[in-house]
């Protein structure tokens, strides 16, 4: 490692290197070249994935911030904005699960504060290794205690989320955290400053030596043994800090004190002053012997590149300088002017007097090298051989035995870990398909879910990639809200291998597809790349992260069966099948090609059902099939159902098979023909009645049953069980 | 009748309490930890929860000890209401002016979940006419009361389960006087029947009848 040039050591290539003397005119003094090096990391410049990303869809009418600023934000009436974002902190998380999970939280809350934004709600989507692995059941635990020591902290509710466990993440983790904030349209803040002469005002916690190159060295390498040596990478997590700061950052934001305001995430200071500077097409002069440290005799490439969390940049005028610092100090934080926005274009930092960077601002962002990344498609897949997968002998208790998958089991003992309720604005709770969380100070709610079908973009990542965007609108719209923006997070192995390039590239022309369908804008993002080790790379996980609105949040429709006597319905089309299924419970087969036009009918069915009150609850078939999707209903309802399956090709298939979009939803007897009338074209079946301590499928000639209270047992206790 | 709602840093329920003394008919002040005196014409005292001071040394403890504390006793000793919740539960045991502490709970860990309780003692002012078994939201790292039953005046056990693992399943307690309560769970956030609950507005309303 010693023997290596600076500029490996630091992950730039050969090629990058000679980049940055052509761009500045000489060669890069020693903290220019970490800067450049964290800069045009995979995790800040997004080299490998530009040029995909520019394909999603990411206008519409209601978008009123779209990509590239700290996150996206979209109007939801009477002057207000919702802001979202998904982020990932996966290979910290991976290092240190505590401390990596818990300062993601930290970091898509200030992606979300930045914005001028109220955060209002946070979830979590998170990938490990199967429960029988020790390192996985240590990586699961420790990261959903970090989520909840910071969530509960600061105050913000934990409302949802997903888990899976499978073999492919025992060696990368995935820790995915979305945020979501409300923001008056007309106070939005950007990150771009605008004035010469301005102060550059730091708040918040000292800079210390923690998470010194973290975006290179941990995001943007696949993982190896020494990991242990990496831990000095991880940042360090304060959520009491944090609280103050969003206090503090809001009183001041909604008085109009900012100028311009960023997030200290990856990169630092060198990040969030770069694109600062950059967007605003100005220069920055720091000076950074007034940078408040935590420890002395810390070099000026560390000052300028650490991660230390629960950090913010502000750029205040003279006039309301002395107020920002007042509110600051009321707050108990320390703000510290820094610098001056100036009029040069470039990042200029001094260091006991002498100048130590001086670029171009825009050398670090705008120039940062883009690749293209080789598209070699993975061997098509064949659709399964249902023949040679075994039969259950006895479906009752395959049935069982699926509720107690850890990846299908109740995640209670998750949610119950997480404050889902503080704020008292939460509608529908974790457990159901979407979290529905009313909009304070208006007469509106959000419904917020997040969602991936990682097995099915394995084997067919175009239909995959569709089939993700159209899981997340079926599970809003079986709320009754309607899809109104989507933020993505694309989780991939190594994209200079394989047919990771390709399938990042598929995934993406089918999500796009799909939202383009919805008319649902992408309007934030991130990658995260290289989640491989040398011998497992991750399924492709493009976790898709959507809100959408309910102009009535007493209409919201739950996944709980509501009283015995009401009709069970199977809405939508699409035929279940094994191929990739939790039940075959590996990414094997080939599943259909999601119909994009029969999903976005059904999802405009279940929006208008819900409005018109004729739905009593509405559950979507996914993981598990509708054999799953009734035992769920019954257990949140605490009553059974009685229902005739369609027959198909078996009866294994036709309860636990997966994909296509369908929904099994109740209403009142009295309102089938209501319901019928309103379906048209989408296929709407009376399939049975609730009631009773049970819940039997017939299927063609065969029955299968489980009761509620065996069911409980085995969907609640499987994970305690798995952990114990 | 106006409800002093005492905000420290750290504090997360201030916005939700003041929305639930408005629900009971009140007016909500705010009052900073800095204060030496409560808002004017502060009838009750609500101390909401959060994770004042970040929990540092232990959850309450050095907010039982900043300004606006010594004006929140003189209030309670002069025979006004004070009802903590939560981590205001934490701050008046912390101060003396409750029975008994707050332990981590048994699960070692945070627990948020729907539980009902059971009012064992109707005789004070919050609990006057209340009946049993209410549903209210828990959610806390340390809320195991951990006291002496037999002399404390218990006000509210956990009904049907004890989820964090309190002595005797205790959820709330009084000051001998019955003018001061604390308890773990949240009655601000059972106030709205969009929430599903509205059994913690029998708490709420209880400040604002004062």
């Amino acid at each position: 490692m010693s023997e290596q040039p600076l500029h490996r050591q630091l992950g730039l290539t050969d090629a990058e290197n000679d980049r940055i003397p052509e761009l500045i005119g000489r060669p890069p003094t020693d903290p220019e070249l970490v800067m450049f090096s964290l800069m045009w990391s995979e995790h800040c410049s997004y080299k490998h994935s530009k040029p995909l990303l520019r394909r999603f869809p990411t206008t519409g009418p209601h978008v009123v911030q779209g990509p590239g600023e700290n996150a996206g934000a979209v109007d939801v009436g009477d002057g207000w904005a919702v802001a979202l974002k998904v982020e990932s902190h996966n290979h910290p998380s991976a290092v240190e699960p505590f401390e990596g999970a818990a300062t993601g939280v930290g970091g898509i809350v200030r992606d979300i504060l930045a914005l001028g934004a109220k955060p209002i709600a946070l979830l979590d989507s998170l990938r490990f290794g199967t429960l029988d692995s020790a390192r996985s059941r240590h990586l699961f635990t420790r990261a959903v205690e970090g989520i909840g020591h910071y969530g509960n902290c600061i105050g913000i509710p934990t409302v949802g989320g997903e888990v899976l466990f499978d073999d492919r993440y025992e060696d990368s983790c995935l820790v995915n955290a979305m945020c979501v904030g409300m923001v008056r349209t007309d106070g939005i803040l950007k990150a771009a400053a605008r004035t010469p002469g301005n102060h550059l005002v730091l708040i918040g916690n000292r800079t210390g030596k923690d998470g010194i190159g973290g975006a290179s060295v941990l995001a943007s390498a696949e993982l190896s043994e020494d990991d242990a040596d990496k831990r000095p990478s991880v940042q360090v997590s304060d959520p009491f800090t944090e609280r103050k700061l969003m206090d503090c950052c809001l009183e001041l934001a909604a008085a109009g004190a900012f100028a311009a305001l960023q997030d200290l995430g990856a990169a630092g200071l060198t990040s969030a002053a770069s694109e600062m500077a950059a967007k605003g097409g100005v220069g920055l002069l720091i000076e950074l012997d007034r940078i408040p440290l935590r420890e002395e005799g810390m070099a000026p490439a560390e000052i300028l590149v650490s991660e230390s969390q629960e950090r913010m940049l502000a750029e205040v005028t003279a006039e309301r300088l002395d107020e920002v610092l007042a509110v600051c100090e009321r707050w108990e934080l320390l703000a510290t002017v820094i610098g001056t926005v100036t009029d040069t274009g470039n990042f200029t930092a001094v260091h006991r007097g002498a100048t130590v960077v001086d670029i171009p601002a825009s050398a670090l962002t705008d120039d940062a090298p883009v690749y293209g990344v080789p598209i070699d498609p993975a061997p098509a897949a064949e659709p399964l051989d249902l023949d040679a997968i075994p039969a259950p002998a006895d479906l009752s208790a395959a049935w069982l035995e699926l509720l107690a998958r850890p990846t299908l089991a109740s995640k209670r003992w998750v949610y119950e870990r997480y404050d889902h309720l503080v704020g008292a604005n939460t509608i529908r709770r974790p457990g159901g398909d979407a979290a529905v969380v009313r909009l304070p100070g208006m007469d509106r709610a959000i419904a917020i879910t997040t969602d991936c079908a990682e097995r099915h973009c394995e084997v067919e990542p175009l239909g995959g990639g569709m089939a993700t965007v159209l899981e997340a609108a079926r599970n809003l719209a079986c709320t009754g809200a309607r899809p109104l923006a989507a933020t993505d997070c694309l989780n991939f192995g190594n994209p200079e291998k394989g047919a990771t390039g390709w399938r990042l590239e598929r995934v993406i022309e089918g999500m796009s597809q799909a939202l383009e369908a919805l008319g649902v804008p992408v309007v934030s993002g991130n990658v995260s790349l290289y989640n491989e080790s040398p011998g497992r790379v991750i399924y492709p996980t493009p976790v898709v992260g959507m809100i959408g609105l309910l102009e009535d949040p007493a209409a919201s429709v739950g996944h709980a069966f509501q009283e015995a006597g009401d009709t069970v319905v199977l809405i939508g089309s699409g035929t279940p099948r094994l191929d990739a299924s939790e039940w075959l419970g590996r990414a094997e087969g080939l599943p259909p090609t999601p119909d994009v036009a029969a999903e976005v009918a059904l999802v405009e069915f279940l929006i208008a059902a819900a409005g018109k009150g004729l739905l009593r609850s509405a559950h979507d078939c996914s993981g598990g099939g509708i054999a799953v999707a009734l035992a769920e209903s019954a257990m949140a309802g605490g009553v059974g159902c009685e229902v005739n399956l369609p027959a198909g090709r078996r009866a294994d298939e036709d309860l636990f098979g997966e994909g296509g979009g369908r929904v099994v939803a109740t209403c009142h007897p009295a309102d089938l023909p209501a319901l019928r009338a309103l379906a048209g074209d989408v296929p709407l079946a009376a399939i049975g009645t609730v009631g009773g301590s049970t819940v039997d499928a017939r299927v063609g000639e065969r029955d299968a049953s489980v009761a509620i209270v065996r069911a409980r047992d085995a969907h609640e206790g499987a994970i305690p069980a798995a952990l114990a | 009748m106006t409800v002093a709602v005492v905000r420290f840093p750290g504090t997360l329920d201030h916005d939700s309490a003041a929305r639930a003394v408005r629900a009971a008919g009140g007016d909500a002040a705010p009052a900073w930890h800095q204060d030496t005196e409560l808002p004017a014409g502060t009838h009750a005292v609500l101390i909401p929860g959060g994770f004042s001071y970040g929990d540092h040394l232990r959850p309450g403890a050095i907010a039982s000890r900043s300004p606006i504390m010594g004006a929140v006793r003189r209030h309670a000793e002069a025979g006004g209401l004070v009802l903590g919740i939560c981590n205001g539960f934490q701050v008046l045991c912390e101060s003396g002016l409750l029975p008994g502490a707050l332990r981590t709970n048994a699960s070692l860990s945070f627990v948020c979940r729907q539980v009902r309780l059971d009012v064992t003692d109707a005789g004070t002012p919050f609990t006057a006419g209340l009946e049993g078994p209410l549903s209210i939201p828990v959610k806390n790292h340390d809320g195991a009361w951990y006291g002496d039953p037999s002399t404390a005046r218990v006000v509210l056990r956990y009904h049907g389960e004890n989820p964090l693992g309190a002595v005797d399943a205790v959820a709330g307690v009084a000051n001998a006087a019955g003018n001061v309560m604390g308890l773990m769970p949240h009655p601000e956030e059972a106030v709205d029947p969009l929430l599903g609950s509205v059994d913690g507005l029998g708490l709420i309303s209880a400040l604002v009848r004062a």
